[in-house]
C-alpha cells in the first residue's frame, strides 16, 4: 500500500521528472521574501546550483566569493555570527569536500547558523567523471557534531528541505542531485527535519517481509522495487528517510520490529552513510540482517546518470535483488 | 581615532606588563601552550582592549560592539589574559588555562567563554569569518562604524584560505575591515623566512588591494597611530604589518623560534634553566627588565 500523498503519476509514463536541485532554488527565493535574514553565497557555480534566482532578486544579499570553497565556509560562518542566515551553494565534493575542516570549525564547532548545499552529489552528475561525484559527503558531515544532514527525495522535497532548514537555528547540509530523476512527492507531502516518512507499507500477513529504508533521490527505484517484488510473492514497506541525521530512531526501530529483514538505499558508499547509520543504531536495539544497496568502496566514472546508477548497482533490479537476499 | 596623551601610553605599557606577568603564570601552571607570539602581541592587544575598542565586559554581546577575530587561535594565552584584566571573567581563572573543565580551552572556543568572537586554531580561517563580519554589518548600515578586528600570525599566512580571503576582501573593498599581522618572523619550524618566505609581503597585500602599514608592534602610539589611519581608509581593507620581537618582554627569551610552543619551564635551556624559566620571566617583568629595583616592583 503506497502513501496517498505521493505523486498521482509515480506508476504511469507521465511522472515527471526534474533535478532535485530545482528545489532549491526555489525554496532559497522563497525563504530569501520570508526572512531579510536570508542571505546566499556561491562559489562560481551560481546558476547549477540554482542560487540565481535569489542572486537575481536580492543581489544586495548575494555574495560571490569565486572558486573557493573554503574562504566561502568561512565568510558564512561570519556572515552568521551578525545574525544572518547564509545558504552556501557548491558542488558537494568540493563543498563540503574540499572545506571539510572549515565546516567543522568554523561552522559546526561554533555552531554556526550556516546552511551548507552540496549539489552534484552522487555518480548521476553523469559525464563529468568521479572527481565530480561526492559518493562520501554524507559520510564526513554525519560525524560533525550539531550538524543536520539531509538528502531530499525529489524538488519538492528540496523545496521544503531548505524552507525548514532557514527556520532551523543551526548548521544544516543538504545533498542535491543533478541530473532529473523522477518526481515522487507531491506538494502536500509531509516533510519535518528529523522525520521518517512511510511511502509504501507491507502486507502484515505476509510471512516474507522486507523493509526498505531509502534516502535521497533512489526513493523511485525503491518505490518501484516494491511492484516488483510483490509478484515474487515479497511484500516490502518502503521508509523514506531524508534526514540522515538526526535519524528517526523510532521510526526505524519499528520498522525493524515489523519485517522479517531489511534494506538500505542511497546513492553514496556504503561506509559512512544512510547504510552505516541504520546499522550503528539497530545493532544496539533490534539486531537484524541489513543487506546495503549503495557503492561499494569505489570510485565513479563517466556515462550517462541512468547507466551509472546501474552500473553501480543501485536500479531497482539491484534493490530486488538485495531484498530478495535479505530474506535468504 | 583615539589620540593618547604621554599618561595614557604609559598606563598602556604598564597594562601589558601586567598582561604579560599573567601570561607567564597560566602558561607556567598549564604546563603546556605557546609563549613567544602571547608575549609579543601583549601590546596590541592591550591598546584595542584599554584604547581603541569599542566594547563592554559587562555586555558581552552587546551588538554595536567592534569585533576582535583571533586569527591564529594559538596565542589565546593574551587574549585570555586580557580579557581577565579587561573584566571579562575573574583574573584567578586564568590559572585553569587547558585544564579539564576549563572555559579556557587551549585554543579558543566560541560557546563557553564570554568575549570569544570565534573557535580557532586551525590556522588562516579567521580572516575569512572576519571578512564575513564586514560584509554583514556593510549590508544592515553602509555608514556602519563598527570595524571588524582580525589578528592573524605571520606563519599563518603560509595557508591558501588566507590568499582567496585577500581576494575577496579587496574585491569588496571593505573599509571596516583592519587585519593586523603578527610579524614576529617565527613559526614553529623555525624562522618564517627558511620555513616559507613572505617578503615582499607588503607588495603582496597591496598587490590585493589593501591599504598596507608597517609599524613597530611594541611601540604603543605608533600602532594607535596607524589604526586610526587604518580607520580613515575608506576604499580599501586595511592590513597593519606589525613588527614585533618574539617573547617580547622577557629577553632571555625573546627572538628564539623555540619558544613558539613551549611554556616556562620547558623551554629551550642555554639561556635559562628549566625549573627558573618562569621565575626569572616575572622577575624580568616586574622590575622591567631591571629599570626597576628588584625590592621597589610590586
Amino acid at each position: 500500500m503506497f502513501a496517498s500523498h505521493l505523486s498521482p503519476k509515480l506508476f504511469t509514463d507521465e511522472v515527471e521528472s526534474s533535478p532535485s536541485r530545482n528545489g532549491y532554488g526555489t525554496g532559497l527565493l522563497e525563504a530569501g521574501k520570508r526572512n531579510p535574514q536570508v542571505v546566499a553565497l556561491a562559489a562560481d557555480l551560481t546558476e547549477s546550483t540554482r542560487t540565481h534566482l535569489f542572486a537575481e532578486e536580492f543581489p544586495e544579499r548575494f555574495v560571490q566569493v569565486g572558486i573557493a570553497e573554503q574562504n566561502l565556509a568561512s565568510v558564512a560562518s561570519g556572515m552568521a555570527a551578525m545574525g544572518k542566515i547564509p545558504f552556501i551553494a557548491s558542488y558537494a565534493m568540493f563543498s563540503p569536500g574540499r572545506s571539510w575542516e572549515q565546516v567543522r570549525t568554523t561552522i559546526a564547532y561554533n555552531e554556526s547558523n550556516v546552511k551548507i548545499i552540496g549539489a552534484h552529489a552522487g555518480v548521476s552528475v553523469g559525464p563529468d567523471g568521479a572527481t565530480h561525484q561526492a559518493v562520501e559527503d554524507m559520510a564526513i558531515m554525519r560525524v560533525i557534531p550539531n550538524m543536520v544532514v539531509i538528502a531530499p527525495a525529489d524538488e519538492h522535497e528540496a523545496r521544503k528541505a531548505t524552507l525548514a532548514a532557514a527556520k532551523y537555528e543551526g548548521p544544516v547540509y543538504i545533498r542535491l542531485g543533478r541530473s532529473a530523476t523522477p518526481v515522487v512527492t507531491t506538494e502536500d507531502s509531509p516533510f519535518v527535519i528529523g522525520k521518517a516518512e512511510l511511502f509504501a507499507t507491507a502486507d502484515s500477513e505476509s510471512d516474507k517481509k522486507v523493509g526498505i529504508i531509502t534516502t535521497g533521490t533512489l526513493a523511485y527505484n525503491s518505490l518501484m522495487a516494491v511492484k516488483d517484488l510483490e509478484e515474487s510473492g515479497i511484500s516490502a514497506s518502503v521508509l523514506h528517510v531524508p534526514t540522515v541525521k538526526p535519524l528517526d530512531k523510532e521510526a526505524i526501530l519499528q520498522l525493524a520490529k515489523d519485517h522479517h529483514a531489511l534494506v538500505t538505499v542511497e546513492e553514496h558508499q556504503v561506509a559512512g552513510g544512510l547504510g552505516s547509520a541504520v546499522s550503528e543504531y539497530l545493532s544496539e536495539e533490534h539486531p537484524i540482517k541489513i543487506i546495503k544497496v549503495g557503492v561499494h568502496d569505489v570510485f565513479g566514472e563517466s556515462g550517462e546518470p541512468e547507466e551509472l546508477i546501474k552500473h553501480f548497482g543501485m536500479d531497482t533490479p539491484a534493490i530486488v535483488d538485495a531484498a530478495r537476499r535479505s530474506l535468504m | 581615532m583615539h589620540y593618547l596623551t604621554t599618561q595614557d601610553v604609559t598606563r598602556l605599557e604598564l597594562k601589558a606588563n601586567e598582561i604579560r606577568q599573567s601570561i607567564i603564570e597560566m602558561l607556567a601552571e598549564a604546563k603546556s601552550g605557546h609563549t613567544a607570539g602571547p608575549l609579543d602581541m601583549a601590546d596590541i592587544f592591550t591598546l584595542l582592549y584599554f584604547g581603541v575598542m569599542q566594547h563592554d565586559p559587562n555586555n558581552p554581546d552587546w551588538e554595536d560592539r567592534d569585533r576582535l577575530i583571533l586569527s591564529n587561535g594559538h596565542i589565546c594565552p593574551v587574549l585570555y589574559a586580557t580579557l581577565a584584566h579587561a573584566g571579562y571573567f575573574p583574573i584567578e581563572e586564568l590559572m585553569t588555562l587547558r585544564k579539564f573543565g576549563s572555559r579556557l580551552q587551549g585554543h579558543p572556543h566560541r560557546t563557553v567563554l564570554p568575549g570569544i568572537e570565534t573557535s580557532s586554531g586551525p590556522l588562516g580561517s579567521g580572516l575569512s569569518q572576519a571578512i564575513g563580519m564586514a560584509i554583514a554589518d556593510r549590508m544592515d548600515n553602509p555608514y556602519t562604524s563598527k570595524f571588524i578586528y582580525c589578528l592573524t600570525g605571520d606563519g599563518e599566512l603560509n595557508e591558501g584560505q588566507i590568499w582567496e580571503a585577500m581576494l575577496l576582501a579587496g574585491k569588496e573593498r571593505l573599509h571596516n575591515l583592519i587585519m593586523i599581522v603578527d610579524r614576529n618572523g617565527i613559526q614553529i619550524d623555525g624562522y618564517t623566512k627558511d620555513v616559507m618566505p613572505l617578503e615582499s609581503l607588503k607588495d603582496k597585500f597591496e598587490a590585493f588591494n589593501f591599504d598596507v602599514q608597517e609599524v613597530d608592534g611594541h611601540n604603543i602610539r605608533a600602532v594607535n597611530d596607524a589604526i586610526g589611519k587604518a580607520q580613515a581608509v575608506y576604499s580599501q581593507p586595511s592590513v597593519i604589518i606589525a613588527h614585533t620581537i618574539p617573547s617580547r618582554g622577557v629577553d632571555v627569551f625573546e627572538r628564539d623560534f623555540r619558544w613558539h610552543g613551549n611554556p616556562p619551564g620547558k623551554g629551550p635551556e642555554d639561556r635559562v634553566a628549566k625549573d627558573k624559566q618562569e621565575e626569572v620571566a616575572l622577575e624580568k617583568l616586574r622590575t622591567l627588565a631591571g629599570l626597576i629595583r628588584k625590592e621597589d616592583a610590586s
